[in-house]
């Protein structure tokens, strides 16, 4: 492979294809060297450089033009040049930026954890344990708006929103027409339809896998269940939609389904199905099919993404390579995203609950 | 020495009898006679720096246009003139509308454009008028249209009404308002030289950055860059605002000291009312105000002048910008936070609201600094803001975040003893919120 160019990464050399994405090259190092983000997707085209949250530095622009970049770049928007050198979690900027940038994401954020759906698989979670820290800084009313139903299937809590356009760019590139987007501007952008009611296009209910946050919520699962309550399953049926896969995660709890969604990878963004397409589906099959009966189980998911889910070790496959080689490079052990059995009593450690044979019950979650 | 004002006062100027009848349209046929390459030649001898802001090399910019084969190039004109304080291309627009359009021709020509655009911004509501009849006038007399004065060149000039927001100023979102979408900033590269409106190639200028081209075409771009110092060449519109016996638009000489810019009788004849001056700033909102001290002389004590290099002589350390050309200027009766505190609200209410630090930083600011003004304020408090701004910084997708976090940061460190005075006396600050007169004095520089 003639064409791959060398990009070293917190001191991590790989080789890449010319044209990745320095965010891209960190993921194939993986573990803590690859920047969080809350508004890149790489199944969509054009999202990515608004949240901020994958700054890097660049100390060394190329073989050829070694200077370093004058400011932090947005890796998921920067591609890589021979020879470029990165730094990501070895950079003290890069990791004042991010605190930053976290700060900034929730300041205004509801903080709802407990009541909301998305806790427990939420990326502003996940910033937050990893960036944050305890408390804040402001001490202003924030800034608040009345949920919205935008449509049969879902309900939008714009005050949870972090504007990052995935859903804007979910409905323009999977359905015929967009009919949701940005309002106004500055701290009052918000997203909402044009005609109230009006998300029915039956690709729509992506939007709700692509939201990093709580913002778009399942009318059908709506505070049915915390999803570490529920054991996540592999299955699939005949769909006769021709764009869906029909390749789901059921979400169950004893014999039933609380909610499907599409199958995610170690980054959170939905995984490619098994005709080499992303997976994702359709409303029948996310909506309407609460039945086990309307499926074809698989078995347990491997949850591949450090998650409080990931927690009831279904993570066998999780990709976390190089942990002492990271230790070495960076000179202190990687931090990892959040442990749950520091903050919460459920689920504890010695359950495995992948393990469990069929349906997983109350007692099982304890 | 007047370039661009010259004939600004002569009866009638505005119409194309008398701007023609004073030498109007020369640069066009001049530049007819020429190769677009030569012209850009031209345009980079003069050494012209953009007059938009950053104060990037005109030349430089028009060379990068790509020229892929079949794929139509357009120069779009950027007369979104919004940031406080800078009001001189609407004067340029409004009284001399030939000049302008002249430079749009001869622009045109050089970048091989056949549409060009104005965008201008929503609230000039009478300018479009002024300009629409200009081009009217032109083309009736063959200066526009098909086949400009039997050259084979075709051009047309569209003027685009913006819908009143600072942003879609910075040339990526003003691209994006042009094709009729939200005006957000592009996520850069690729920029517009490659990918502009409707992914052609594009070149974005200022108005007085394209009237500029038409003395450089006359004189040739060698005589116009031996005018004014170093590499601030020819002259520069100055729109003078605040505290002044005199405010109002300027052409400058680069070798103008600032202090006679204030002062001298024949600009704007210092400071309003008997006052002292007390701070300016020098060159639109979005550059860092200097006290008075580093306003006169930099800070190795040498005077100060109206030029690109010695205005940022020091940094943001000690000095400043010449920006846009926005000069506002502070009398000691002004209150620095307070002021700080307007800007700051301009800033939270133009973010187009895309990316994290800028969308919630700025409102974060803003109520820091209505905080502090109004006697709530702690100490605590200014520290949170300098570690807001400078998170903001350098971290945004375009430089609003950069212009909101400036003048925050300049503020607190020229000014650092008025805000904890602000927090020490909240009564007195509440009492005199336009006063701090013992602060008229120039102040050391703290930080
Ligand atoms: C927030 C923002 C607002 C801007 N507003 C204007 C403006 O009103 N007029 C202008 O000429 N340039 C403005 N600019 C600068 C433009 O992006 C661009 O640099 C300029 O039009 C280039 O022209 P020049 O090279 O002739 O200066 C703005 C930039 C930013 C970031
Ligand atoms: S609703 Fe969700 S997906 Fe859409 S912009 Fe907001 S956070 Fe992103
Ligand atoms: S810096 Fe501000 S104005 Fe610029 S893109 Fe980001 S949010 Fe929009
Ligand atoms: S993930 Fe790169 S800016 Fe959001």
């Amino acid at each position: 492979m003639s064409d791959n160019i060398k990009v070293t990464i917190d001191n991590i050399t790989i080789e890449v294809p010319a044209g990745t994405s320095i965010l891209e090259a960190a993921r194939k190092i993986g573990g803590a060297v690859a920047p969080p983000t809350m508004c890149y997707y790489s199944h969509l085209k054009g999202s990515g450089g608004k949240c901020r949250t994958c700054l890097v530095e660049v100390s060394k622009g190329s073989e050829k033009d070694p200077r370093p970049m004058p400011k932090l770049v947005a890796s998921c928007r920067t591609g890589v040049m021979d020879g470029m050198e990165v730094k990501s979690i070895t950079s003290e900027k890069v990791v004042d930026a991010r605190k930053g940038v976290t700060e900034f994401l929730l300041l205004n954020h509801p903080l709802d954890c407990p009541v909301c759906d998305q806790a427990g698989e939420c990326h502003l979670q996940d910033l937050g344990y990893e960036h944050g820290k305890e408390g804040t800084r402001t001490e202003f009313e924030r800034r608040t708006f009345e949920p919205e139903d935008i449509g049969p299937y879902i309900q939008l809590h714009m005050n949870r929103c972090i504007m990052c356009f995935r859903c804007v760019f979910t409905a323009e590139q999977l359905t015929d027409y967009r009919e949701h987007g940005i309002l106004d501007r500055g701290e009052h952008a918000r997203i909402s339809t044009c005609i109230s009611k009006s998300l029915e296009h039956d690709f729509i209910g992506n939007v709700i896998d692509v939201c990093p946050v709580g913002a778009l919520t399942d009318k059908t699962f709506r505070f049915k269940q915390r999803v570490w309550f529920t054991k996540p399953v592999d299955a699939h049926r005949n769909c006769t939609n021709p764009n869906c896969c029909g390749e789901v995660r059921l979400w169950m709890r004893g014999d039933e389904v609380f909610r499907v969604t599409a199958r995610k990878d170690e980054w959170g963004e939905v995984a490619i199905a098994s005709n080499g397409k992303p997976g994702w589906i359709c409303n029948e099959c996310r909506f309407e099919k609460k039945k086990t009966s309307d499926w074809v189980i698989e078995g347990p998911s491997n949850i591949s993404r450090h998650s409080v889910i990931s927690q009831g070790h279904y993570n066998k496959n999780v990709h976390e390579p190089q942990v002492e080689l990271l230790a070495e490079v960076i000179g202190k052990q990687p931090v990892m995203k959040m442990d749950i059995y520091d903050v919460s009593e459920v689920n504890k450690p010695e359950r495995h609950l992948s393990q469990i044979e069929g349906p997983a019950h109350s007692e099982d979650f304890k | 020495m007047k370039l661009l004002l010259e004939n600004a006062h002569i009866e009638g100027i505005r119409y194309y009898e008398a701007y023609r009848k004073n030498g109007g349209y020369r640069a066009v046929e001049k530049a007819l006679k020429m190769t677009p390459d030569e012209l850009v030649e031209e345009v980079k001898k003069s050494g012209l720096r953009g007059r938009g802001g950053a104060g990037f090399p005109t030349g430089m910019k028009w060379s990068f246009l790509a020229k892929p084969e079949g794929v139509p190039r357009h120069l779009v004109v950027n007369a979104d003139e919004s940031e406080p304080g800078t009001f001189k291309d609407r004067y340029l627009m409004e009284f001399l509308p030939h000049l302008f359009i002249e430079g749009m021709i001869v622009s045109s020509f050089a970048l091989g454009s056949n549409a060009s655009y104005v965008y201008i911004r929503g609230e000039y509501a009478w300018i479009p008028d002024i300009l629409e009849q200009a081009i009217a006038e032109a083309k009736a007399n063959g200066w526009l249209g098909k086949n400009i004065q039997g050259s084979g060149f075709d051009c047309e000039i569209y003027v685009h009404r913006g819908a009143g927001a600072y942003i879609c100023g910075e040339e990526t979102a003003l691209i994006e308002s042009l094709e009729g979408k939200r005006g957000n900033p592009r996520i850069k590269p690729p920029f517009p030289a490659i990918q502009g409106v409707w992914m052609r190639p594009t070149v974005v200028n200022n108005v007085e950055t394209i009237a500029a081209v038409v003395p450089i075409i006359n004189m040739g771009g060698e005589e116009y860059g031996k005018i004014g110092v170093g590499r601030s060449t020819g002259t520069k519109l100055m729109s003078a605002c605040g505290n002044l016996k005199r405010p109002g638009v300027y052409e400058i000489p680069f070798d103008l000291s600032v202090e006679e810019f204030i002062f001298g009788d024949e600009w704007c004849q210092g400071i309003a009312n008997g006052k002292k001056l007390k701070a300016c700033i020098p060159g639109g909102s979005s550059v860092p105000i200097l006290p008075a001290n580093l306003l006169l002389k930099t800070a190795k004590g040498e005077t100060r002048y109206m030029n690109y290099e010695s205005l940022s002589d020091g940094g943001f350390q000690t000095g400043s910008m010449l920006g846009s050309g926005g000069f506002i200027v502070l009398d000691e009766d002004q209150c620095v936070v307070r002021h700080t505190m307007s800007l700051a609200r301009f800033y939270k209410h133009e973010s187009c609201g895309q990316c994290s630090p800028c969308r919630e930083g700025t409102g974060w600011m803003y109520r820091i600094l209505k905080k502090i003004e109004y006697g709530q304020g702690t100490m605590a408090d200014i520290d949170l803001l300098w570690d807001i701004q400078r998170r903001i910084e350098g971290n945004t997708i375009c430089p609003l975040g950069d212009a909101a976090a400036w003048p925050v940061a300049a503020a607190i460190r020229h000014f650092r003893d008025e805000f904890e005075w602000h927090i020490t006396h909240p009564e007195e600050s509440q009492a005199r919120n336009y006063g701090l007169a013992h602060y008229a004095d120039p102040l050391e520089v703290v930080a």
